[in-house]
């Protein structure tokens, strides 16, 4: 199975669908993007849960607000870019303040969005979901494991932000995996230097980490599929290992993963450590995989940081 | 509850209003002109019209109210209080530090409250949700939602205007405050909102309007829009911001700010005089 290349939208639709079976409260809105968000796999089995609001985000989730204050499980899903920043004040206030179950669920995120270009291509959204209250955010590393979070946020009160992307890239973890909110885990072991990533650049990393053990360097990659909350052990474990970090993200260095694990780091155990992931700029259009190297954010950009906070240890 | 008369109702109105004044004027602050404006509706609805029992505030079968114009949180703290979902002794606390009753309504943290608001433009959006779970769940309770006219210039109402009509969501009555003033003056001079019933009836909504501070009226267009068979309702109560207070009516100035001692002797005292 692994090395399979699956789309996780595809999986948090088959999540959503054996929800529909197993959970009777779960209601499921989406943007008129039902196709792209693959929503659509709920709606074939319970359309008459299922909640097609129009091109209207902000009244998606005021909606969703309104349903969850009414005992649902609320899933409202768009493409990340809406669904974080058109809405953002509308999930502040009716969402995360009251502290209602809503899971905000994005595809679409970060530069591999590709050809739809800088409009489409949240780079922007952990940062702005990780700053709400009440708030967890969740960013699954494969197909498998967006699986096993839709499943895993089903059944965890309260609000939440996932984030997938659009294309289809290898998977990491087998297909019965689990998945506990709040939990990192470490999918290389090694002692020289902790590569902590999120989503689709945890596989990049790997492949970065199998280059850096080629040049004798051993690097440890933990999968932080949970930004809020944090799980601070798993960042002191591996840091006072290897005492270099380097954090690689599909998001803006301001505010995401790299920020939440310098933030971690600086109170709690200060450590060398370099960001990987779009610096202050927005994208563009192009194939996925251009825009990553364009960008910094290949696996020869994330082996010469690593190399470069190695240097500074101590 | 035995089932009250108009005039005791509006006598409650008064007493809400009076309440209001007290509150305001406690904390310093707050919005006392668009909860005057509202106490007439907000009688009826608490006082005769909504299915509720304060024993026991979240039954499955309840009415449900959403202010929409979260800034009138005083009316409705109000309302509560006197209808005995907490005592009204705690109304004085409106705006304190450690108080449940918070600047704008939060969620539950005072029985009753069934959805935060504030910030304008989403109660509607949280009504149109709650009303759909009413339909998924094969309830029959209704849902009423309260909206500021000057809200209505925030887009997002008439996204739910379009969907609760999409979904025939004929178990929500809507009514809209049209005390015609916001903030920075007359609703018509800032961003103008008529023909607003003719924006409704576009949307495919049945619109009556009343007199906003004509309980007779306001409770028999309520019992209209609960019979409705098709789409949602919604009631344009024509008001005016800081009723029942003579210095305060029409008066922009008390949108957002609380009696000072003199106002606040003259305003008790002019509401004293028409409470039983």
């Amino acid at each position: 199975m692994s090395g399979e290349k699956l789309a996780q939208r595809s999986y948090y639709g088959k999540a959503l669908a054996d929800l529909a079976e197993i959970d009777p409260n779960v209601v499921v809105l989406d943007a008129d993007l039902a196709g792209s968000t693959k929503t659509s796999s709920f709606e074939k089995v319970a359309p008459e849960r299922f909640v097609e609001v129009g091109i209207a985000e902000a009244n998606m989730i005021g909606i969703a607000a309104g349903l969850a204050a009414s005992g649902k499980t609320a899933f409202a899903s768009t493409f990340g870019v809406f669904a974080s920043g058109r809405c953002w004040e509308q999930i502040r206030m009716a969402v995360a303040y009251p502290n209602l179950n809503v899971k905000v669920v994005a595809t679409h995120c970060g530069l591999s969005v590709g050809p739809d270009g800088a409009t489409h291509q949240a780079l922007e959204d952990i940062a702005i979901m990780r700053a709400l209250p009440n708030m967890t955010v969740v960013v699954p590393c494969d197909a498998h494991e967006a699986y096993a979070a839709t499943i895993a946020l089903a059944k965890t009160n309260g609000p939440a932000y996932m984030r997938m992307g659009r294309s289809e890239f290898p998977v990491i973890k087998p297909a019965d995996c689990t998945f506990t909110i709040g939990k990192a885990d470490v999918v290389r072991e090694g002692t020289d230097v902790s590569i902590i990533a999120c989503g689709q650049m945890v596989q990049t990393s790997l492949e970065a980490a199998e280059m850096l053990a080629a040049e004798g360097i051993n690097a440890e990659v933990i999968n932080m599929a949970t930004i809020k909350p944090l799980d601070g052990e798993a960042i002191k474990a591996t840091a006072s290992k290897t005492g270099a970090v380097v954090t690689v993200e599909e998001h803006s260095v301001i505010g995401g993963l790299g920020s939440a694990v310098a933030e971690y780091l600086s109170e709690n155990l200060p450590t060398p450590m370099g960001r990987i992931g779009t610096k202050d700029t927005f994208g563009e259009s192009g194939e996925a995989e251009e825009l990553l190297v364009k960008y910094g954010l290949a696996k020869e950009d994330i082996v010469a940081k690593a190399k470069e906070i190695i240097k500074l240890k101590s | 509850m035995a089932e009250l008369g108009i005039d005791e109702l509006q006598n409650i109105a008064n007493k809400l209003r009076l309440d209001v004044i007290e509150m305001t004027t406690a904390a310093g602050s707050g919005h006392p002109g668009g909860s005057l404006s509202a106490a007439d509706a907000i009688a009826a609805l608490y006082f005769r019209v909504m299915n509720i029992d304060p024993a026991d505030p979240y039954k499955e079968d309840r009415d449900r109210f959403v202010l929409s114009k979260g800034h009138a949180a005083p009316i409705l703290y109000a309302a509560l209080a006197e209808r005995g979902y907490f005592p009204t002794e705690e109304l004085i606390t409106l705006r304190k530090i450690g108080s449940r009753l918070q600047g704008h309504p939060s969620y539950r943290e005072v029985p009753g409250v069934e959805v935060t608001t504030g910030s304008l433009g989403q109660g509607l959006s949280m009504a149109c949700g709650i009303a759909l779970a009413g339909k998924l769940d094969k309830k029959d309770y209704r849902v009423y939602c309260l909206l500021g006219d000057g809200e209505l210039q925030e887009g997002q109402n008439w996204e739910a205007a379009m969907f609760a009509r999409a979904k025939g969501l004929n178990n929500m009555t809507v009514l809209v405050d049209r005390n015609k003033l916001q903030i920075c003056g007359n609703t018509e001079e800032v961003l103008a909102l008529d023909p607003l019933p003719e924006k409704f009836r576009a949307f495919g909504w049945n619109v009556t309007i009343v007199d906003g501070h004509n309980i007779r009226q306001i409770i028999e267009a309520c019992f209209k829009a609960s019979q409705a068979k098709k789409g949602p309702s919604v009631i344009i109560l024509n008001t005016v911001k800081g009723k029942g207070v003579s210095f305060m009516e029409n008066n922009v100035g008390f949108h957002g700010r609380s009696c000072k001692p003199d106002e606040y002797e003259k305003a008790v005292e002019e509401l004293k005089a028409v409470i039983r």
